[in-house]
Parts: C-alpha cells; sequence; structure tokens
C-alpha cells in the first residue's frame, strides 16, 4: 500500500492504457511519456504493463508503510527518501514508513513513479490508467489515498537495477523538434499553412494537458472558404487537428476517439510533448509529403 | 473509396455513409480470420480509421471493397424503451412542421443504426431519420444533460450515457444503461448495432 501526503494538482495511476475500445468511444489513455514509466518499472523488477503514479509539475509524496523498492524517471526534479536526496532513474530502497517525496519538475513536466509490485488499484476495460477525458478509471489522487499494491516480482521479475534500452532519455529544456507525416487532411489546407506548420516555430499553451498539447502561433489557413464541416472521424495519437481559430492541437493519450476538425498532419512520437512545459517552443519537420 | 495515409501506422478509409457499416463489417470479419492485423478499426459518418496496423499497406486495403449495402445483414436488434418527454420535443415539432405526437410516432416507428461512437463512451450516433429531418444542435449547449436523454443533431439520434454537457435538441430519456465496464462488450450501441427507441 502507498499512503498519499501530498496528491499535487493532477498526480494519476497510469499504464499502457486501455486499447481496442476505440469503436466504442473508449480513449486510449495511459501514460504520456510512456517510455519513462516503462523504464521506471524495468527499475523496480515490474512488467512494463505495471501501473505507477503520473505527476504533474510539481511532483507528489506518499509513504510506503511497508516499504519497497521505487523508482522515479521523467521529468528532472528532486526526490527524496526520508529527507535524503536520491537518484532518478535508479532503484531506490524505501524503509517501512518512509516518505518519497518527488519534488517540482525543473525540466519536463511530468514524474513516473513505479512502486515493486505496481499499483493493483482495480483495472477497467484492462486497464489501471485514469482517463481524464471520459473519467474511466481511478479518480486523480487526493491528499490522504491509500493505494493497494501488487506482490513484487522477486525471482519471477526483471533483476533490479535493469532499465530499459534509452534509459535515462534526454528532456530537451525549452525547445522541442517534431517529425510529422502530412495528412490526412492536410488538403484542406491552403499550401501556405502546410509550410507555415513546417517551417515557423509554435508555444505550447498552458492550457495544454492529457487530452492535448494546445500550441499558440501562426494561424493555419483553410483551403475551403466559407469552411466546410468535417464529417466525424477516427483519430489517432499525435494527430495535429486544427480548430476554427486555425491554432493546432496535438492529440495526447486521452484524446477523443473521433473528431470533427480536419488532421493537417501527425506527430510520430509524442513523448516530447508529454515533457513540454508551457512556453516551450515547438518546430515540426517532416519531408514525408 | 479512397485510401488516406495517418501517420506511419494507421490508414483513412474514405468512402459514401452508406457503405462505411459494410467496410466496417468487412473489416472486423477479417480481423477475426486472422487476415488483418489492426489494434483499431473506428468507423465515421464517411470514413473507417484502421489503427496500429502491422503494415499500413493500402493496396491490400483496397482490395478488400465489401459487397454493396444493401446485401449487409442487420446487426444485433437493441430496444430502447423512452419515455418521450424531452424539454426541446415542441422544437423538434416546430422544425419538422408538424404536431408533437407525430415526432414521437416518427421516432418508434425508425429502425436506426448504430453508425459510429464517440463524444463519450458508449455514445453512438445513430442514423436513419431521413436527411429532410435533420435539426440543428442548440445554440447555446446545455452545462448538464442527465444520462439517459434522448436527443437529436444533424441528421443523428443519440443517448446520453453518462451526464455530461450537450447540445443535442433533447426528445426524451431512458433508464437503460448504455456503457457498463464490467459487461462483455461494455456498449450496448456498438456499431452497427440496430435500435428501436420503443414507447417506455
Amino acid at each position: 500500500m502507498i499512503a498519499v501526503v501530498r496528491a499535487g494538482p493532477l498526480t494519476t495511476v497510469q499504464d499502457r492504457g486501455r486499447p481496442g475500445y476505440a469503436h466504442l468511444g473508449v480513449p486510449r489513455s495511459g501514460a504520456l511519456d510512456a517510455p519513462a514509466l516503462s523504464r521506471a518499472n524495468a527499475l523496480v523488477g515490474n512488467h512494463s504493463g505495471a501501473a505507477g503514479l503520473e505527476t504533474t509539475l510539481t511532483g507528489c509524496a506518499f509513504r510506503l508503510p511497508s516499504g519497497g523498492v521505487i523508482a522515479v524517471t521523467g521529468a528532472i526534479a528532486r526526490v527524496r527518501v526520508e529527507g535524503v536526496p536520491v537518484s532518478l532513474d535508479a532503484p531506490v530502497s524505501v524503509p517501512a514508513g518512509g516518505l518519497v517525496d518527488v519534488g517540482r519538475a525543473t525540466v519536463g513536466v511530468r514524474s513516473y513513479v513505479a512502486v515493486a509490485g505496481g499499483l493493483a488499484v482495480p483495472p477497467v476495460l484492462g486497464s489501471r490508467s485514469t482517463d481524464t477525458l471520459s473519467g474511466l478509471g481511478p479518480s486523480r489522487l487526493r491528499d490522504g489515498d491509500q493505494l493497494p499494491l501488487g506482490p513484487a516480482l522477486g525471482r519471477d521479475g526483471l533483476p533490479l537495477g535493469q532499465a530499459a534500452p534509452g534509459s535515462g532519455a534526454a528532456i530537451s529544456a525549452g525547445s522541442i523538434n517534431l517529425a510529422v507525416r502530412l495528412g490526412p487532411r492536410d488538403d484542406w489546407f491552403t499550401s501556405a499553412a502546410v509550410e507555415t506548420l513546417l517551417t515557423t516555430a509554435y508555444t505550447v499553451s498552458p492550457n495544454s494537458n492529457r487530452v492535448g498539447a494546445r500550441l499558440a502561433g501562426a494561424a493555419l489557413a483553410r483551403a475551403d472558404a466559407p469552411a466546410r464541416e468535417l464529417p466525424s472521424e477516427g483519430v489517432v495519437l499525435g494527430a495535429v487537428q486544427v480548430p476554427a481559430d486555425g491554432q493546432p492541437l496535438v492529440f495526447l493519450a486521452d484524446h477523443p476517439t473521433t473528431g470533427g476538425y480536419p488532421v493537417i498532419a501527425v506527430v510520430t512520437d509524442v513523448t516530447g510533448l508529454a515533457q513540454a512545459r508551457p512556453g516551450s517552443t515547438v518546430r515540426f519537420h517532416g519531408p514525408e509529403r | 473509396m479512397h485510401i488516406r495515409s495517418v501517420g506511419a501506422a494507421a490508414l483513412l478509409i474514405e468512402c459514401p455513409a452508406d457503405e462505411v457499416e459494410a467496410w466496417r463489417a468487412e473489416l472486423w470479419r477479417r480481423r477475426a480470420a486472422g487476415e488483418l492485423d489492426v489494434a483499431e478499426i473506428v468507423p465515421g459518418a464517411r470514413t473507417v480509421l484502421l489503427d496500429g496496423l502491422a503494415a499500413p499497406d493500402a493496396g491490400l486495403i483496397a482490395g478488400w471493397a465489401p459487397p454493396p449495402p444493401a446485401t449487409t445483414s442487420p446487426g444485433e436488434l437493441v430496444t430502447i424503451p423512452t419515455v418521450y418527454d424531452g424539454p426541446d420535443l415542441a422544437t423538434v415539432a416546430a422544425l419538422w412542421s408538424v404536431p408533437i405526437p407525430t415526432v414521437i410516432d416518427r421516432l418508434t416507428e425508425t429502425e436506426f443504426r448504430v453508425a459510429f461512437c464517440g463524444f463519450a463512451p458508449g455514445f453512438g450516433y445513430l442514423t436513419g431519420l431521413p436527411a429532410e429531418l435533420a435539426v440543428p444542435r442548440l445554440a447555446s449547449p446545455r452545462t448538464s444533460v442527465p444520462a439517459g436523454s434522448v436527443g437529436l443533431a444533424g441528421p443523428y439520434a443519440g443517448i446520453y450515457p453518462t451526464s455530461s454537457p450537450g447540445g443535442w435538441q433533447l426528445v426524451g430519456r431512458t433508464s437503460v444503461t448504455l456503457f457498463d465496464v464490467d459487461r462483455d462488450p461494455p456498449a450496448l450501441l456498438a456499431p452497427g448495432t440496430t435500435v428501436r427507441l420503443v414507447r417506455a
């Protein structure tokens, strides 16, 4: 069990999400920075599908009444166990009753905390992830919550400290480059708008959340005037949707399954956006047309 | 029919609205038969999205054009007992230029079909009303629509699975549970399902 002392503004339980239900309107959900959660799980000997915590900007604090092994990955943040600073991206032993404090992110946004055994809240449609769009899965953490842990894998699990390849992946401060493929609706936009998308810088808006990264910058003009309405169609993770105001929105894990605004391009890997702080600069590039 | 690439691992099949269900059913069948390795098959109003494709091969998919819509079998029938006392019944009657009882008759006589889902888990967009009966959304959406509310918007009917904000014209309500995570499948109204909104 973990006992939440300081939940932070938005700390949720996340795993790899609940794929396979998009046709019923169920978002994929899951960790925004999926590689970071995967590394944390590997470091404590969990299977990669185990559930951990995802924090937002200011971290969280909890006690481990029975002790255990944790690992914190993702954003650069100061982590203390019983007041003693400990390393990121490494397994850390916590004594019984020990207080784990994940501090404010100094680079990046989201920290991932894995505890040996994994968080064992009841799964919903095969996943323990909190879906902030539909409300499926456990509620966001509150001070005083107690979350059950599963049995640590011990001998059957991975050896402690064996992080997945790409461990400690760099989080870029302030500026990220995202590879995109144009389409499926790039033909709804002027060629100048496509050029603008690929050549100008956008800024991550403070309104960004688990549903999507809202970007501010040069408006992307539609080729049709007056604007047609796009019949609702299925959308994918990383879709760059352009609503009527022309400001792009990149869909992240809790995105709706269908949308009615044209998607000008699709980001190949959204991990960078999961760790992009408001005000960060985003540039898109992509030879694929 | 036209197939568009969507990122690195998805394809979007575009087809007329009345062919979407045939495509969905055919792709479902091929996935079940092991011919198609894909994570999600998501119908839309005039599209079917294949997301998480092991091999995004548009040429292969194009060769799978399904039989014409007239031959597709009707889906499972779900009957929804509906109390027709919605706050927007009079508005719909005025838009249709008929008395309220005629609105209710038209809705209870219509054989609907779940064209696609979205907006919320278990929210099905029901087709079956003729195009001339399409109604606009509310100019100002309600901040809270009760679960089970039956509404109309554009060419569609729909039922709110949970309480949420919403801009559909509400004509009635049902006590049927539309989405239950402990049920398999969790949604009562999956794409392809035939639906009748009978009087409760």
